[in-house]
């Protein structure tokens, strides 16, 4: 592992302590101090207060309960319903295939983030309804993934005289198939961590995700913006929090992803 | 080989997605939770106003025969009065999409500046500090949320240095920070392709045969190398022109540009539901166009390329 990567992944595990901890810590990322309101960014407090005179710290600690929770439960919920669902289309094949194909194809053909604004803005604001909308939008790229690699995967020696021997199919899928499915699901996973926190983070931003007072990084963005004249801080903040996040797991995931297809391939 | 049959292949995949697309900006409406029309017209509006609506909705026949009437609507492009302005829908949308497609190419235009110098030096001259910089560029460009780098454009070339306005479409230079901002984040993709495309082919064998040959290396790079690797280059530029169009949301919001995106956001804000379907309709639509052109334009230039 070079430097940068392990400078990555001691970023991404020192964020993730600090989501747990953010948990138990007896932080107030609520409590209104009139007197400091739009403090700058000062010794004792690093990242300066807020317009309502709120720890910005406090804030950004508070948020990463938001980004990382929504992040792993969207990825969870998205990639186990994805993944199930490409391995049946891919082991199935035939007409069941053909449909979920289309199906993939259709979710696909919404550019970026704008089906998960038009879910989350119908649905309406709150949190459950974020991770219904993200997870309704991130479920087609595991599905694509596992379809593709169980198409290539059921061809191989090992599945076919498994099957041969008479090993019923959900058996073979699960100690055949998914174990070699692993490697480029973890890189997926990695690369979907940080969309799901971006796109959480952007929805938050359009007020369509996380409402206030809820400190969430995106709906911090949105705050700060109206008074960024006054108060940079209040933007860029959060704003390094997150991008600080989405590299370490870009940086992460590249990683992975060139050392696990063999050292040949340029990409990088 | 390009087929006649491969194209038509392609076609109709591309016309079962925009189906699918429809039906499901179809049934936006009805994920509304509870009565649509009472979200819409809110709490207090009388029942005459409430019958009135659920019928210009066609919200009062039966599913099968909404949805066909949405389709056949949307055939025509007629989608209806917006709830806002009682205006057609469809002359409002087409309005700030023509915005969103200016925003789109000159975002592109700032891509090409930055992207293809940086990924083509890169691929040259591997390991060195060019090279770093296109690296850092590309996680960078990727890895900064639009919502980040909008902001901080702002704060600095419009608020410090007051060279661009911050906010709206009144002048030339508006579009200056927005198209930045989207550029910034299309670079960063396109540095990264134009390096590995470039990479891979500047160790096949023809370079090698060129180099031989005693050919410049400007001519090398230029009549060889880069006719080779334009392919992946240009497939990436389709693709990313199409995610423009529908990532565009959130900048629009950050930078008051009057797009499509804006649009359907704001049409959220005020439960305006038909005028967000219009949107989300011909955002996806022509992303669908965009990338079946894409395709085809590049089996056409390459016709090593087969749809299978």
């Amino acid at each position: 592992m070079n430097k940068i990567t392990a400078t990555a992944t001691t970023i991404l595990v020192l964020w993730v302590l600090v989501s747990m901890a953010a948990m138990f810590m007896p932080i107030e990322p609520n409590k209104i101090d009139l007197a400091r309101v739009f403090a700058p960014p000062s010794l004792e407090e690093v990242m300066g207060h807020d317009e309502l005179g709120r720890s910005v710290l406090a804030r950004v600690v508070s948020g990463t309960k938001i980004s990382f929770g929504i992040g792993f439960t969207v990825v969870g919920l998205a990639g186990f319903l994805g993944t199930a669902i490409g391995l049946y289309s891919g082991w199935k094949g035939g007409v069941v295939d053909l449909i979920l194909v289309r199906v993939i194809d259709i979710f696909l053909a919404f550019p970026g983030i704008l089906l998960a604004v038009a879910l989350a803005g119908i649905l309406g604001p709150g949190i459950g309804n974020v991770v219904i909308a993200l997870a309704a939008v991130g479920w087609v790229g595991f599905a694509r993934l596992a379809r593709v690699q169980t198409l290539s995967l059921k061809q191989r020696d090992h599945v076919i005289i498994s099957g041969a021997l008479g090993t019923p199919p959900l058996i073979i899928l699960l100690r055949h198939i998914v174990p070699l499915l692993m490697q480029p699901l973890i890189v997926e996973i990695t690369f979907g961590i940080a969309g799901v926190i971006v796109a959480e983070a952007g929805l938050s931003f359009l007020g369509l995700g996380i409402q206030p007072p809820t400190a969430s990084w995106g709906s911090m963005i949105k705050e700060g913006t109206r008074y960024m004249l006054v108060a940079p801080h209040l933007v860029i903040m959060p704003g390094l929090a997150l991008m600080s996040v989405v590299i370490a797991l870009n940086l992460l995931g590249d990683y992975i992803r060139d050392n696990l297809y063999g050292g040949d391939r340029i990409v990088s | 080989m390009v087929t006649g049959e491969n194209i038509a292949t392609r076609i109709t995949a591309a016309l079962v997605a925009v189906l699918g697309v429809s039906s499901i900006v179809f049934a936006l409406i009805h994920l509304v939770p509870g009565d649509p029309v009472e979200v819409m017209l809110g709490e207090y509006a009388s029942t005459a106003d409430r019958a009135e609506l659920r019928t210009a909705l066609g919200l009062d026949q039966p599913l099968i025969k909404q949805w066909l009437l949405f389709h056949k609507g949307a055939i025509q492009f007629d989608f209806g009065n917006s709830l806002y302005t009682g205006k057609p829908v469809f002359g409002l949308v087409c309005r700030h999409f023509a915005m969103t497609v200016q925003l789109a190419l000159v975002s592109l235009v700032v891509a090409l500046v930055i992207g293809l110098p940086l990924g083509m030096v890169a691929a040259l001259y591997r390991g060195s500090a060019w090279d770093s910089i296109a690296t850092a560029v590309g996680v960078l460009g990727m890895s900064i949320p639009n919502f980040v780098l909008g902001p901080v454009l702002i704060i600095v070339f419009a608020v410090k240095l007051d060279w661009f306005p911050s906010s709206g479409a009144d002048s030339a230079a508006a579009i200056v920070l927005p198209a930045a901002t989207l550029g910034i984040s299309l670079a960063a993709i396109l540095t990264r392709m134009v390096r590995a495309a470039l990479s891979v082919v500047l160790h096949d064998v023809y370079i090698v045969a060129a180099r031989a040959r005693g050919l410049t290396e400007c001519a090398i790079i230029f009549n060889h190398a880069f006719r080779n690797a334009a392919l992946p280059v240009f497939t990436v530029i389709g693709l990313q022109l199409g995610g423009l169009l529908g990532g565009a949301v959130i900048t629009e919001i950050v930078f008051g540009w009057p797009g499509i995106g804006h649009l359907a956001v704001e049409s959220i804000y005020r439960r305006d539901y038909p005028v967000l379907q219009a949107c989300v309709l011909i955002i996806s639509l022509s992303y669908v166009a965009i990338n079946t052109l894409t395709d085809i334009a590049c089996s056409r230039i390459d016709p090593r390329i087969n749809f299978d």
